[in-house]
């Protein structure tokens, strides 16, 4: 097991390393300087910022002191639109809002989708089984950015239930509509997935045994059952929870929450490179991290994985 | 005695017709198709959705971007979907007619999906069947690339691409295309590993066909049926990444429009009670969504042999 997860930090420092050069080289391919004004500097004032800010360095330095500085320090740079402020701040402002309802958001999706599932596919073909069905199919047309105006529309305009955005520090009433909108349509996918591979676990030699032992059925189910069918979820994990992150940018647009993804539309618009590649990177290390921790689990869950 | 010589003449012939007739794996995959009422009624739903999208503008009172002054003041009174005025969809909040709006932007996602899903098909297979063929170091360099590209969060490279380098059409077509070849690169590389020591592909190596001459014309035709499959499952997602960046306003460029711009257009102005601004082009997301889901199942029931 040790060495296994030897091996996939091997592969992940790399890919870590691979994300890191190809931003920095995306943001010198762009266009335009971070201090190109429509007024043009002096030539002495941009002499002095690019040194301040070390642009005036040959460029496999400034890559070498960029990357070294997100290894060494977890420091991102300065932001190039916010004189005062640096990426890592903007960051930490952002990141515990969208980690507090992504995270909700992705308990409830697995939860939720899991549950959907295992019903459905202990009850196939009876009525229970087509609702079901028919929700997941009905949710996986929802995405987060459909799902957001329908709940503002029938919660927060109709009904008046929930406000319709901010965030007053994670208050619960918050943080419903967003969730729900983030989960739906992942929900649904993992719904489908537990449900298909449930039924053919129920099939298989080992559930019939238990069976043919006179176990009563919820034992059957939970004991021996489940385990085996969570195999193809886990694997799902992973994207699930980077399009909670990425799902992230809708939610603070929409719901005004102020998380992450706010920070990402306004260095968007104001051509903060800086700070897109600060989150870029950020999501990139834990989409990765993410992944380990899947494959983790995977090998520890799925006994026929070799490590 | 006349009459049933001619008969038993026309039951051979037609049974000689039967045997003559063989069933191809696409003929079988065809039937199991048509028999999928889901499937067929998705492909229904497209026929119909793209024909509007391709031709509905030719029925619409005026152009996607003609703005209407005389009644952009008050569009909540004056812009109400109606049979009488031509505007069947009402107008946008700008006084534009939405009928044409919604096709214009229904064909740009539709475009955006094809065109998303034939860069995978023709990268993500070569990649894969070359990946899969040559194998060894070849194939492990190969593979390792294509997970270190699937760790990157591309919905923010796609973003930051647009910003960078402006935001146009081929932009979006160029980040969508750099996405979508990844796991259909895998997956053609995983059925290329189960064909490449079958019998004809031996006989091939062993007449001397060179090594890409196999994968073009032993290969690739053997994997067309999983590909056309992943293919069509690809489209939705892309129409669901341009939504997406388009639902931010960094997609297309205005006047131009897509299904997530109206939606969010419409997103942002129902608060004024415009609502019929969200709700059609909402309606057709949905169903362009679910015909391309159903017609995707439809063709992984009838192609893919696990299930069978």
């Amino acid at each position: 097991m040790f060495s296994y997860i030897i091996k996939r930090l091997v592969v992940a420092i790399p890919t870590l390393l691979v994300l890191m050069v190809l931003s920095f080289l995306l943001m010198h391919a762009a266009p335009g300087g971070p201090f190109t004004y429509e007024k043009k500097l002096p030539p002495e004032v941009l002499a002095n910022l690019n040194a301040k800010y070390g642009l005036d360095q040959p460029l496999w330095r400034q890559m070498v002191s960029y990357v070294w500085g997100i290894i060494a320090h977890f420091d991102f740079g300065p932001s190039f639109v916010y004189k005062d402020r640096d990426v890592n701040e903007i960051i930490a402002q952002g990141f515990p809002v969208t980690l507090h309802y992504g995270s909700i958001a992705f308990v409830v999706a697995v939860v939720s989708g899991v549950l959907l599932g295992v019903i459905a596919a202990i009850r196939q073909n009876t009525w229970i089984d087509y609702i079901a069905v028919g929700i997941s199919i009905g949710a996986q047309v929802l995405p987060n950015f459909v799902m957001a105006p329908i709940l503002v529309l029938v919660f927060a305009l109709w009904l008046g239930w929930l406000p319709a955005g901010g965030w007053e520090g994670g208050e619960l009433s918050h943080v419903i509509l967003p969730v729900i909108a983030l989960a739906t349509s992942y929900m649904a996918s993992i719904a489908r997935i537990t449900r298909s591979s449930m039924l053919e676990v129920l099939t298989s030699n080992h559930v019939r045994t238990a069976r043919a032992k006179g176990l009563p059925e919820h034992k059957v189910i939970l004991r021996h059952a489940l385990k085996p069918s969570l195999i193809p979820v886990i694997s799902y994990l992973g994207p699930a929870f980077v399009a909670m992150i990425t799902g992230s940018v809708v939610v603070d647009m929409y719901f005004s929450t102020g998380g992450i993804g706010k920070a990402f539309v306004d260095s968007a618009l104001n051509r903060d490179y800086a700070v897109m590649m600060g989150i870029t990177l950020l999501v990139g290390f834990l989409t990765i991290i993410f992944n380990l921790l899947v494959d983790i689990l995977y090998a520890w869950i799925d006994p026929k994985i070799r490590y | 005695m006349v009459l049933s010589a001619i008969d038993m003449g026309a039951l051979a012939e037609r049974l000689a017709m039967d045997e003559v007739k063989g069933r191809s794996p696409w003929t079988d995959a065809r039937i199991r198709f048509m028999r999928n009422k889901a499937a067929v009624a998705g492909m229904f739903l497209l026929i119909i959705v793209s024909a509007f999208a391709f031709f509905g503008e030719m029925f619409a009172v005026s152009t996607y971007d003609y703005i209407d002054f005389s009644r952009s003041g008050d569009v909540l009174h004056l812009g109400r979907p109606s049979l009488a005025s031509g505007n069947y969809f009402g107008l946008d909040d700008q006084g534009r007619d939405l009928f044409a709006r919604t096709a214009q932007g229904t064909r740009i996602s539709i475009i955006v999906g094809l065109v998303g899903a034939s860069i995978s098909v023709i990268v993500g297979t070569l990649y894969g069947a070359v990946s899969g063929y040559v194998g060894g170091r070849t194939d492990q360099i190969m593979m390792r690339i294509v997970d270190i590209l699937l760790a990157i969060p591309f919905m923010f490279v796609i973003i930051l691409l647009l910003v960078m380098f402006g935001r146009s059409l081929s932009m979006l077509f160029l980040g969508i295309g750099l996405l979508s070849w990844l796991s259909m690169a895998r997956i053609v590389r995983g059925q290329t590993l189960t064909l490449k020591n079958r019998e004809f592909i031996q006989a091939a190596q062993a007449a001397g066909v060179r090594g890409f001459t196999i994968i073009l014309r032993h290969i690739v035709p053997n994997l067309l049926g999983i590909v056309a499959v992943y293919a069509t499952l690809l489209v939705p997602e892309m129409i669901l990444t341009e939504s997406f960046i388009s639902f931010l306003g960094l997609g297309v460029q205005a006047p131009l429009t897509s299904l997530g711009d109206l939606i969010s257009q419409g997103a942002k102005n129902m608060r004024y009670g415009t609502i019929w601004q969200l709700l059609f082009p909402l309606a057709f997301f949905m169903v362009t969504m679910f015909a391309f889901f159903f017609v995707g199942d439809g063709l992984r029931d009838a192609l893919d042999p696990k299930d069978r």
